[in-house]
């Protein structure tokens, strides 16, 4: 149990699937976008900034009407449907004024001054300054109205307990407008204001304690809540910092999501399609430089603990592993692990093989996956899913083999890892 | 949170996979390589065994392709092995793995051997072939095609499949699942109008026929009927 709030986020994905007495919608959109915003340039603004902040992954269900909310997000709490935020006056927010949309995005309170449930990423968003959030007002009014009222949430008990979310907030919500670190560039106060609020980064990579919360502003990774996908810290250069990287190439992940060294797959592909490929230039620039300088001065890359030559019968474990890899994998991915930049991963070297949490590497090689179609990466290659190929114990050495493969190091992944991390959308 | 097996290795010049200098990776920048990932289920061989249930896709109509990778991206057929691989795909990408897939020509299946009596037979070629007027059935080969390959743009042939497969494809239409019954189309309405006896009997016998030709024009298709199924032909394949 973690966090809630992210989930949601992430739940965005995840929806709630089998979960949910076999009626499966997940939600998410490749839906028609909406047209170009004709009105002012408030507008033209708010859309970029809605962008940004991905509200459309979230309002949306798959193949429903944008905005029109409808998508489920299931959580250890619970199951979430995001509501209508189309200017409609009956279903949507369409008697809402300038003020109660700042209430709602910076303090989480809705129209009749309920509380509202982290699920939507308030917690960030409440970063946001106030000429922001009324240029993305302005831009959700500019929408069409769609009538769609959407079923009510299923909390279970007791996170459906209003109080209980009053003490949450108590403990884990500070309302607050990003403010500036003066001994900073502007380039990186600019960055931080999008990471830390409108990009809400940290809905997902953070930890989560009990009742949902993140911990903190840090980034630090964490399984994301009813996504099984475990979203690395970007605070770590052993996970997904990127002190040592060039500002080029993170600037390239965010964008095209797929660089020489790393790809992004899952709920991370699916936040580059829907929105990290739409940031301007100059915006996702000032996302990796405030990126950079969250791992920028981390030296070591060795995790702490050491261990001598492998003993005999793990190397004979291991070499299975490798049978099977040479069977399964070789042909992409290469003999020397290195496989073809910005098409294949290299597993080599690859911080998402050796990460502590094996989850994304068992997850990618149970499911398969491509990487998100952006502008800059239209027809991207893809892994199959060899689930339906190998038995729980094979995938288990085939992961543990590429986790000490071509001088990786990780630990060995069990078959009960596996059956694990199976389940959950993606 | 994933405990992982505690063991961590490390080793030095012992390197399990210390294979160094194999043969690089050649990536041809082609349609048959980006589409790896799915031969693996719907490739031409192993069709056999636990596989039988994949069913085939080289050859089919184009629009009708691009109708079901749509369908299964957003939720409107459900299969998630292959959500999950579409999920992040534009149309124009999907559009052009349903024209690779189209123009593919891979051999077909053997028809499967199945025991059928001699009225079920009669059943199923009454159904296929004539319809059922009194439940508004029109013959199957009207929509699909005298040989049943299909009808361009977004109407599949029904041979060359599975009878797992399609078994469970009338019943998915059938039970208003959420396997297809999610979306009610021409085809959804038939198929609600066959008895078990009906499907099953149809099942077995397109399953057992042996497969050749290619999907028909077209203008084979009736006016009325072409009505019928507008929603999902003629909308450039079928937005819902
Ligand atoms: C991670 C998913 C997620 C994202 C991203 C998201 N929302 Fe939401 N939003 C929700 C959920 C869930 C609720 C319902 C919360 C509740 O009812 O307590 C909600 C509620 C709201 C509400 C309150 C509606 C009401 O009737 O009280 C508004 C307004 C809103 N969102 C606007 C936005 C905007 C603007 C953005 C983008 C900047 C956005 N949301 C992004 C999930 C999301
Ligand atoms: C919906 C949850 C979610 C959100 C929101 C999210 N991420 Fe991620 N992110 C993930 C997951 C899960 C992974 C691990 C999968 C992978 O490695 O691609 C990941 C991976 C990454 C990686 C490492 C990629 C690699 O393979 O090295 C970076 C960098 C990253 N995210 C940056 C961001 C930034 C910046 C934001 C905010 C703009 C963000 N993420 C928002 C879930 C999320
Ligand atoms: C047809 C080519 C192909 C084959 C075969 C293949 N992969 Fe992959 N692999 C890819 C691609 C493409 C990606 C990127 C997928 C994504 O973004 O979701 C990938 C991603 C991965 C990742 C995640 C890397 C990361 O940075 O997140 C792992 C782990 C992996 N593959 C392991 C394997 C293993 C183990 C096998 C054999 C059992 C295998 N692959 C077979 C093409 C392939
Ligand atoms: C894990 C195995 C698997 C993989 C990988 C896979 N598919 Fe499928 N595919 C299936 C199954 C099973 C069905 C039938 C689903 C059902 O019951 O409706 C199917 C159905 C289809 C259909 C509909 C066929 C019809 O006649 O209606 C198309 C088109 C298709 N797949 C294309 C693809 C493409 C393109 C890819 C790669 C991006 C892919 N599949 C990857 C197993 C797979
Ligand atoms: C009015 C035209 C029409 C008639 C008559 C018709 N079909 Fe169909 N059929 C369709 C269309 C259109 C589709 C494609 C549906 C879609 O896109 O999901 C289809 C799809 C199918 C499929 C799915 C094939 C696959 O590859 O998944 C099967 C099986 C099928 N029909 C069987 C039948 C049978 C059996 C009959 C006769 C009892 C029949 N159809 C009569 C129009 C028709």
């Amino acid at each position: 149990m973690r966090r809630l709030t992210m989930i949601l986020m992430a739940s965005s994905w995840i929806c709630a699937a089998l979960l949910w007495g076999g009626i499966v919608f997940a939600a998410d959109t490749v839906a028609d976008e909406p047209k170009h915003p004709t009105g002012t340039q408030q507008v033209v603004h708010g859309a970029y900034l809605a962008r940004v902040g991905n509200c459309m992954g979230c309002h949306t269900t798959k193949s429903g009407q944008p905005f029109a909310g409808g998508r489920r997000l299931s959580t250890s709490f619970g199951i979430f449907v995001t509501p209508n935020i189309t200017p409609d006056k009956e279903t949507g927010v369409g008697l809402w004024s300038e003020e109660d949309f700042w209430q709602a995005l910076h303090q989480g309170k809705s129209r009749d001054g309920r509380l509202l449930y982290p699920a939507f990423p308030y917690t960030e968003y409440t970063k946001v300054t106030r000429q922001d959030a009324n240029a993305i007002f302005a831009y959700l009014q500019s929408l069409p109205a769609v009538s769609q009222s959407n079923p009510p949430h299923d909390i279970s008990f007791p996170y459906n307990f209003q109080p209980l979310l009053a003490i949450w907030r108590a403990l884990y919500f500070k309302a607050g407008v990003y403010e500036p670190n003066q001994s900073q560039s502007e380039v990186w106060n600019r960055g931080a204001y999008l990471v830390q609020g409108l990009g809400h980064c940290n809905a997902c990579h953070s930890t989560r304690n009990v009742l949902g919360a993140s911990q903190d502003d840090a980034l630090t990774g964490g399984q994301i809540m009813g996504m099984n996908w475990y979203a690395p810290s970007l605070s770590s250069q052993l996970e997904a910092g990127v002190g040592d990287w060039a500002i080029e190439e993170i600037v390239a992940l965010l964008k095209t999501g797929i660089t020489k060294r790393a790809v992004a797959s899952g709920p991370m592909a699916t936040v580059i399609r829907q929105s990290l490929q739409y940031v301007s230039q100059e915006d996702i620039h000032a996302m990796a430089v405030y990126l950079k300088s969250l791992t920028e001065n981390e030296s070591g890359n060795a995790p702490g603990v050491s261990f001598s030559v492998m003993s005999g019968s793990l190397r004979k474990h291991l070499d299975l592993g490798g049978q099977l890899y040479e069977k399964y994998c070789q042909t992409c991915h290469g003999a020397d692990g290195k496989g073809m930049p910005g098409i294949y991963p290299a597993l080599a070297g690859n911080r998402s093989v050796t990460m502590k949490s094996p989850l994304n590497a068992i997850r990618s090689v149970l499911n398969g996956g491509y990487p998100a179609t952006t502008t800059e990466n239209p027809r991207p290659y893809g892994m199959p899913p060899f689930q339906q190929i190998l038995r729980n114990e094979e995938a288990a050495l085939v992961v543990s083999y590429i986790r000490n493969a071509w001088g990786n190091r990780g630990s060995l992944v069990t078959a009960v890892d596996v059956d694990r991390s199976k389940g959950g959308e993606y | 949170m994933m405990r992982c097996f505690i063991l961590l290795v490390f080793f030095y010049i012992t390197g399990v996979a210390n294979a160094h200098g194999g043969t690089p990776v050649k990536v041809p920048d082609t349609m048959a390589e980006r589409v790896k990932a799915c031969i693996i289920c719907h490739g031409a061989e192993d069709k056999v065994g636990r596989d039988a249930y994949y069913p085939r896709i080289a050859g089919k109509p184009q629009g009708y392709l691009f109708n079901q990778l749509r369908d299964f991206r957003d939720a409107r057929r459900y299969y998630q092995p292959m959500a999950t691989l579409l999920e992040n795909m534009t149309d124009e990408y999907l559009l052009e793995i349903a024209q690779y897939f189209s123009a593919l020509q891979l051999p077909y299946p053997a028809p499967e051997q199945i025991h059928m009596q001699p009225e079920e037979i009669k059943l199923a070629e009454r159904l296929i072939y004539s319809g059922k007027p009194e439940k508004d059935i029109p013959a199957c080969s009207a929509c699909h095609g005298d040989i049943l390959m299909g009808v361009e743009p977004a109407i599949p042939g029904l041979l060359g499949l599975s009878r797992a497969y399609i078994t469970a494809q009338l019943g998915g239409w059938r039970n208003g699942g959420i396997m297809r019954g999610q979306a009610a189309n021409c085809m959804s309405e038939i198929a609600q109008q066959l008895t078990d006896e009906e499907a099953n009997a149809i099942a077995k016998w397109l399953a057992s026929q042996s497969v050749s030709g290619k999907p028909s024009p077209f203008n084979v298709l009736s006016s009325e009927l072409a009505h019928r199924c507008s929603q999902t032909i003629l909308e450039n394949g079928g937005e819902k």
